[in-house]
Parts: C-alpha cells; sequence; structure tokens
C-alpha cells in the first residue's frame, strides 16, 4: 500500500471547488477505485456515476489531469509518482452533484433522430464486410466523452444548433446500415449543424472506444451534405430537371 | 413528516432498463399501455452491455441439425432438470425469433463466412451445436442499444436515476411502487395497475463478482416484501472465468467466448486439466484427449470445416460453467494454479494475434489496460466469479406473473428458466423472450383492471424509513456494512456450502441486519452514494438470507449450487424446489413440488437421441453419478 494525493471536484449547481484528498492505492488501481475507496473511507456522499467497471457502459466520464478519460480504464501507474491526480466532471455539461454531470440534452438530442428504417422488400442476408461499416460506430458506449471535448459544444456551446460527434457516428451507422433506407442528410445539414464541425479530430482523440469518428463518420456525413446541397452540378441538374 | 413528492400515473410500470426491462416496456407500449420504465442508472448503462459473448438461439445458420428440441434438452441438462419445464421449452422455441426481431429492428449482428449471409452464430458451454449470435465479444451492447433506439421511437416515458424502495398494494393486488430520484433525493409516487420487475441480479452480495454496483438484488427483495414467492435461490452461477488479478479488476468477467474461439485451460504444470472434470452426464459428448481436441479445433476452429463431417468431439472447456467452476477449484486447491490464485486460460498458443483482436476485441483491450497482459503473447489468470443468480421471483411460466396480482417479473429477477445452472447465451436470449412475454401479459391485466387504489398514509412510513440514515447520528458508513455483508457470503454460501457455514452465514446476516438500523449518512439527499448503498443494503440483506435459507433447505450438490456435506444429486430433491415467502416478520422456506417435463415428451426426446435416460437417472439421483 502505498498513498497518492488527489485533488477531487466537490459542489453542485450553484458551485463548488476543488478538494485536497490523500488516498491509499494498490497494485493496478484505476482512477475510479481511487474514487471508491474515497467514498468507503474518507466522504461517503462523494457522487461519481460508474457501472461495470470494464470500459464498457461508459458512465465514469471525468476529466483527469485536464484529459476526458474514463476512471474505470485509467491506471494510477500511468502518472508520476508523486504526482497529483486532479479528476473534474465533465466541462461540457452542467453540474448536478461532484463529478456527475446533466448528460439529459444527449437523449433528447438522440430521440430527434429518425429510426433504423429498412428499405421495403430489402433482402435480409449481407456480408460482414457490409456489417463492419455499421459496426464500427455501434461499438460507442455513449461515454459523451467526444461531446465534452468537442470544442463547438465546450467553448461555444452550441447546443442548440449542433449535435456533436457521438450522434454524427450514430447517425453513421444507421446511414451506413445495409438494409436503412432513410436519408438523414438534411437533418445533418439543418438541426444537427454537421457543417460546424471543422474536423479538428480531438473528438477521435478521446473516444475510448477507437472509433474513427472523424474520418469514418462525421466526413463521409459531410460528403453526403455537400453531395447533395452544394454540388453545382447537382444543383444545375436540379434546377434543370425540376426537383 | 410528509414529503412533497412527485406522482406519475400509469398502466404499466417496468422497474429495471436493462434488456427484459426495455423489451418488456417496448411490448406493454405497442399493446397501447402508457408505460414507464424505471432504471437506477442512466437509460442504456444496465447490466446488460456487460454480456459479452452472444445470444442463444436454435437459428441453424451454421450447424443445420440445430433445433429448439435439441437447445430444450441442452438448456435442462445444463440446469440439471432444476428448470421449470415449461419455460425452457417456451424459451428454446421462441428465441430464434426474438433474435431475427433484433435483427429488424437494427442490430447487427456478425455474418457467416458461406457466403449466404445469415447471422453468425459461435460455440458456447453446453450447447451442443453452434448456437450463439454474437457481435465479436460486445453482444450485450448490441442488444442494449438496439432495444434502447426501438424503446425512445416507442412512447415510453423514461425516469433515469430512479430507485424504487417499496411496491404498493391494495388489497391483495400490485398499485404502485415509491422510491426516490437519485439525483435530487426526491421521493417520487408511481401509481400502476402492474408492474414488472427486472431488476437483474445480486452480484454485489460477493466481495468477487462480474456485477456492477446496481446489481444489489432489488426485484428480489421488492417482490418478497410485497408477498411474492421467490423460489430457487440457492442456486447461484460462479462463471469459471473471472480475472485475478490485478486486485482491483478481480472478479471482472472474462468471456466464455475465449474458450468458445479455442482457448484452453491448463493448471501450473501446463496440464489441460479439463479432461480429468467431464461428468458422467457430458461423457460421451466431449473429446476424451487432447489429440481428439486439437484434431476438432483445428477442423472446426482453424479451417471452419462444417462441423457434421467431423467424428472427432469438442474439447471439454466447452461443457457447461457450473462444471468448469468446480473443475478450476479442484485444481486450485490441489496446488496446481497459477501465481495469483487461478488457472490458466491460453488463447495466444491457439489463435493469430490478429484473430485475437478481431474475435475477442474488448477481452483484449481489457486485459491490456489493467492488467499489462497481452493475451495474444501470453495467457490469461483466471478464477471462479460470482455472476448469475439463477432462482429469483416465482412464477407462471406462461405470463410471467408472481404469486401477487399485477405484478409480474422477467430475466434475471425471475425464477426457473435456467434451473441449476444457466448456459452461457441463454440469458440475453431470456430477457427478449420473457421480456416480451411479461409486457403483453402485464399490459392484458392493465387493460382488464380498474385503477388501484394507494393509501397515501404508508407513504410517511416510508420516508421514515429512507431518511433513517440522516437521522442516525454517529453510526457507521454504509459502505462498513456493506463490504462486511460481502465478506460473510463469500466466507458462508460461496461456491463450495456446508451446513455450519450456513448457519454461520445466517448469524452474520443477522448482525448485519442489527447493524444496518444504525447506518449513518453524511450530507443531504441530493446525488449521496453513501446513502443509495444504506438503502440498498436492506435489499441485499433479504436477499443473502434467502439465498442461504434456500442452500441450507436443499441437501444435496447441484449445478451452481454444491454443498461438501452432501456431494451428489439426491432423488428427494430432484424434483422440489425451494420456496421462500414472507411470514409475518420471518422468512419461511417450503419445499414445492417442481414441475416435471411431460413423460410423452420426454419419451420422445429420449426416442430421438436428444436426452439420454441413463443421464436423467443420474440427475434425478436415481443412479450414481459422482
Amino acid at each position: 500500500m502505498s498513498k497518492i494525493h488527489m485533488r477531487v471536484y466537490r459542489g453542485n449547481s450553484e458551485g463548488g471547488q476543488l478538494k485536497d484528498y490523500d488516498v491509499e492505492v494498490a497494485e493496478g488501481m484505476v482512477v475510479l477505485d481511487a474514487i471508491h475507496n474515497l467514498q468507503a473511507t474518507q466522504t461517503s456522499d462523494l457522487a461519481c456515476r460508474w457501472n461495470c467497471k470494464a470500459g464498457k457502459c461508459g458512465s465514469c466520464s471525468a476529466e483527469v489531469n485536464g484529459k476526458p478519460r474514463l476512471m474505470c480504464m485509467t491506471r494510477l501507474n500511468e502518472f508520476a509518482e508523486g504526482e497529483t491526480i486532479t479528476v473534474m466532471p465533465m466541462k461540457t455539461f452542467p453540474i448536478m452533484k461532484d463529478l456527475a454531470t446533466d448528460v439529459s440534452w444527449n437523449y433528447e438530442v438522440n430521440k430527434r433522430i429518425p429510426p433504423f428504417t429498412p428499405r421495403e422488400g430489402a433482402d435480409w442476408h449481407w456480408e460482414q464486410r457490409d456489417a463492419d461499416r455499421a459496426q464500427e460506430f455501434r461499438k460507442c458506449i455513449e461515454c459523451f466523452l467526444c461531446q465534452d471535448t468537442c470544442h463547438v459544444l465546450r467553448e461555444h456551446d452550441k447546443k442548440t444548433s449542433f449535435a456533436g460527434p457521438r450522434f454524427f457516428a450514430r447517425i453513421a451507422s444507421l446511414e451506413m446500415h445495409p438494409i436503412d433506407g432513410l436519408d438523414r442528410t438534411e437533418l445533418l445539414k439543418d438541426q444537427h449543424g454537421i457543417g460546424l464541425c471543422n474536423i479538428t479530430r480531438c473528438c477521435t482523440e478521446v473516444c475510448p472506444e477507437s472509433i474513427r469518428i472523424t474520418d469514418n463518420a462525421i466526413i463521409p456525413m459531410k460528403e453526403r451534405v455537400v453531395d447533395k446541397y452544394y454540388d453545382p452540378l447537382r444543383i444545375l441538374w436540379n434546377k434543370m430537371t425540376g426537383k | 413528516m410528509s414529503e412533497n413528492y412527485q406522482s406519475f400515473e400509469y398502466d404499466v410500470l417496468v422497474i429495471g432498463a436493462g434488456g427484459a426491462g426495455l423489451r418488456a416496456a417496448i411490448e406493454a407500449s405497442a399493446a397501447g399501455c402508457k408505460t414507464a420504465l424505471v432504471c437506477k442508472s442512466l437509460l442504456g448503462k444496465a447490466h446488460t452491455v456487460m454480456a459479452e459473448g452472444g445470444i442463444a438461439a436454435a437459428l441453424a445458420t451454421v450447424d443445420s441439425r440445430d433445433s429448439w428440441r435439441q437447445h430444450f434438452s441442452d438448456t435442462l441438462i445444463g440446469g440439471n432438470f432444476g428448470n421449470h419445464w415449461e419455460m425452457a421449452e417456451i424459451h428454446a422455441k421462441q428465441a430464434p425469433d426474438r433474435v431475427r426481431e433484433l435483427e429488424k429492428w437494427g442490430a447487427v449482428f456478425d455474418r457467416t463466412t458461406d457466403g449466404k449471409g445469415n447471422i453468425n452464430v459461435r460455440h458456447f458451454g453446453g450447447h451442443t451445436y453452434k448456437r450463439l449470435a454474437h457481435v465479436g465479444d460486445r453482444t450485450g451492447l448490441e442488444l442494449i442499444r438496439t432495444l434502447q433506439d426501438k424503446g425512445v421511437h416507442s412512447g415510453i416515458d423514461v425516469h433515469m436515476e430512479c430507485t424504487i424502495y417499496a411496491l404498493l398494494k391494495d388489497g391483495d393486488r400490485i398499485a404502485g411502487a415509491y422510491g426516490y430520484f437519485r439525483e435530487t433525493g426526491r421521493p417520487v409516487l408511481f401509481k400502476a395497475k402492474s408492474i414488472i420487475v427486472s431488476t437483474g441480479g445480486i452480484g454485489k452480495l460477493y466481495s468477487v463478482n462480474s456485477n456492477s454496483w446496481e446489481c444489489t438484488g432489488d426485484g428480489f427483495a421488492l417482490a418478497y416484501l410485497a408477498g411474492a414467492e421467490l423460489a430457487d435461490m440457492e442456486y447461484v452461477q460462479f462463471h469459471p472465468t473471472g480475472m485475478v488479478w490485478p486486485p482491483s479488476v478481480r472478479g471482472l468477467l472474462i468471456t466464455e467466448g475465449v474458450r468458445g474461439e479455442g482457448g484452453v485451460l491448463k493448471n501450473n504444470k501446463g496440464e489441460r486439466f479439463m479432461f480429468k472434470y467431464i461428468p458422467p452426464k457430458y461423457q460421451g459428448k466431449y473429446a476424451e484427449t487432447e489429440e481428439e481436441a486439437n484434431a476438432w479445433f483445428q477442423k472446426v476452429v482453424v479451417e471452419g470445416q462444417k462441423e457434421e463431417g467431423v467424428k472427432e468431439r469438442k474439447p471439454p472447456e466447452l461443457m457447461s460453467r457450473d462444471v468448469v467452476a468446480r473443475a478450476l477449484w479442484a485444481e486450485i486447491k490441489a496446488g496446481r494454479g497459477s501465481e495469483h490464485g487461478g488457472v490458466y486460460l491460453d488463447i495466444a498458443s491457439r489463435r493469430s494475434a490478429e484473430d485475437i483482436k478481431k474475435k475477442l476485441p474488448s477481452m483484449y483491450h481489457q486485459f491490456k489496460q489493467l492488467a499489462d497482459v497481452d493475451i495474444t503473447k501470453v495467457p490469461m489468470e483466471v478464477g471462479p466469479t460470482c455472476h448469475y443468480m439463477m432462482g429469483g421471483v416465482k412464477v407462471n411460466p406462461q405470463t410471467q406473473e408472481s404469486t401477487v396480482k399485477g405484478l409480474f417479473a422477467a430475466g434475471e429477477c425471475s425464477a426457473g428458466m435456467h434451473g441449476s445452472n444457466r448456459l452461457g447465451g441463454n440469458s440475453l436470449s431470456d430477457l427478449v423472450v420473457f421480456g416480451k412475454l411479461a409486457g403483453e401479459h402485464a399490459a392484458a391485466y392493465a387493460k382488464n383492471s380498474s385503477v388501484p387504489k394507494i393509501d397515501e398514509s404508508v407513504l410517511d412510513g416510508l420516508n421514515k424509513e429512507m431518511n433513517k440514515p440522516f437521522e442516525n447520528q454517529g453510526g457507521e458508513v454504509s459502505y462498513a456494512i456493506l463490504a462486511d455483508l460481502q465478506t460473510a457470503m463469500e466466507k458462508g454460501a460461496g461456491m463450495y456450502r456446508e451446513e455450519s457455514l450456513l448457519e454461520g452465514c445466517l448469524k452474520d446476516l443477522a448482525s448485519l441486519k442489527e447493524r444496518l438500523k444504525k447506518v449513518s449518512a453524511e450530507g443531504n439527499r441530493l446525488f449521496n452514494p453513501g446513502w443509495h448503498v444504506a438503502l440498498d443494503l436492506r435489499n441485499m440483506l433479504i436477499v443473502g438470507e434467502a439465498l442461504a435459507r434456500g442452500a441450507k433447505e436443499r441437501k444435496e450438490s447441484r449445478g451452481g449450487h454444491t454443498r461438501t456435506d452432501y456431494t451428489s444429486y439426491s432423488k428427494d430433491f430432484a424434483k422440489k424446489r425451494v420456496v421462500i415467502r414472507k411470514k409475518g416478520e420471518e422468512m419461511e422456506v417450503v419445499q414445492e413440488d417442481l414441475p416435471q417435463v411431460p413423460a410423452e415428451l420426454e419419451a420422445e426426446l429420449i426416442k430421438d437421441g436428444f436426452l439420454r435416460l441413463e443421464v436423467l437417472k443420474q440427475i434425478r439421483g436415481e443412479a450414481p453419478a459422482h
């Protein structure tokens, strides 16, 4: 057993501050273990979300030494000996209490995405290579770290006009589903504001599931929007044919 | 003190938003009922996301010999005939439709490699043929996301981060539920004509477990307190392959899919020990030598040959979990365990690094990140971990209704489907098969009943109970009691049980109950985990007691219930189930007859080779088996 020094945000919607703690740690522990240790031995009302403790449910998102991370997948031995570990709630969402934030906005955005709609008369047999594309995005565990880090949401708070990387990936999973027959490009262009993304790839960097959100979801979706609404040849063609 | 509570009114209230709860809510809503779903976490985070290997259904997309009758028979043999046969039959018949339905709702299962583009299936313990539809090793996530996306467009009200503390009744029928929002601590009343409990399992009762914080047995305790009967609570599954090192991840699940993809179990001498542990019920069905098992592996797994033409039998690592877990334990006890008290699970020497990363991506990731182990290069260390409760709320197999009118149960929360031991993959299919049935019948019940009356004066008493930890000054924190409960269960009602240990466990539980009366919570009701644990502990103590009493009553060994003082199947218990109910302030334990497979069906299954009479006799304690 050794000790580490931690600073953990304590507060609620009215305000708060970082508090200092010394925590006993053992081999192999992750940041979430240290938080659990704090709850059990020092401050039982410390709020944080968690479920699986195995990187599969995406509940324990926080900012550890400034980086958006899953606490359950962040090993304490990643940090230098004697380094203070500072744990803050996700900045992009309103604080409920301590490390728990109000992520309900994400659930509202999700509701506005038209659901999977199979093409009429579709053939339900398809190959793995067709499944692969949709499956990459379906790995998403909804930790919302990509939303947290995206500057359009984090710095500019465009929650009313921008859906964020999580939902571009979700729409991509539907658009690239081999059987889905809907076209969601108008939604992407208008309510979901995909044009606001300037491809800084921050979302891809923080994704604990290593989903290539920018390259495989956002860029292809942007291309579909451009193709449909901003392609000069297409505009001309549409005018000529009266579409 | 009367608290300012929020109030809602529904036809059907579903408690728990894992696979069973979501599927039930979708069904109830589709039937035209005003439906709400309550969950302790955020939507989509339920323990179902942890399911890895797959969903079992006789789709026969890879092995055309598969059928519902084979799945049914495998489930009964796996459960050592402790199953309610009707549930096993319904499950085996309906699972393929439920899987195809998930696909229609947008699930993207892995595909077959034969060019036909069907749903691919894989091998799992105790299943005769390849039978588990899957998405890599994250099948549970696929299931929950598919149901979640379907659910949000089904007009269901979802109340997230809300814990139900008590079920309310109107005479002998269910009338509603009372609880609190975890975020604000504010009390909430749900009036409902029918209620489905689908709250999952009990893993948090044990110190080494594969479960999330939510698995505190709420549904069992809520139903019990409301007067419903529980059954088979002694049947607890210890999954053979949990992580053992480092200590912070001890118990974390390693999918059976590792063995399905060719992984083998070895002791510290490098021996593949499973060949020594084939019980009579599986003799003749599994390879008896390493050569035979390797030949099967080469042909079926590596070369992808159709099993129909392969004469070798599959490796004994693929027997049911109860058998494998006991074998592991025996090796560890005999001093042949691994460095940190487990055994070795080796996939590195069997498959290429590329295959491992493709087939078992989250296992690769989990070991790399949490244990600094590269499973493509070295074996994993594994040991038993508390995983699943086969027992639960006693239900009508056709309707999922409990013994309380209007109260239904589905998924891990209900008893009967899996008998004394669940086969891998049968849980996800259980969720959607019985989730649907529960939703359907809860809706039918609601439609035919009037709005129940709730005596709101009982809410004052509940408020007092819920507030008590804040009023208790200077008591201990809930986490200390939780830790001692886990130790008591591990020691007294763990994988191996005996009379004196179970008696000790019951004594420990009684003293924990006294300590819980004086538990203190600091701070206020705003998102306060210490307070939440204090309230959850009431449920955990009820479940622990039911489990230990059930285990004490069943004087034999069967599946997930192993007794060192009664080591064999007993014919006195083979056709009995242990039922637990509330009688005043006491817990009453009774034995009931377990309905048996009708003679005609049994004879037909024997005639067609699905069951073997000598195996049946052994499991029924009518012929020696151990």
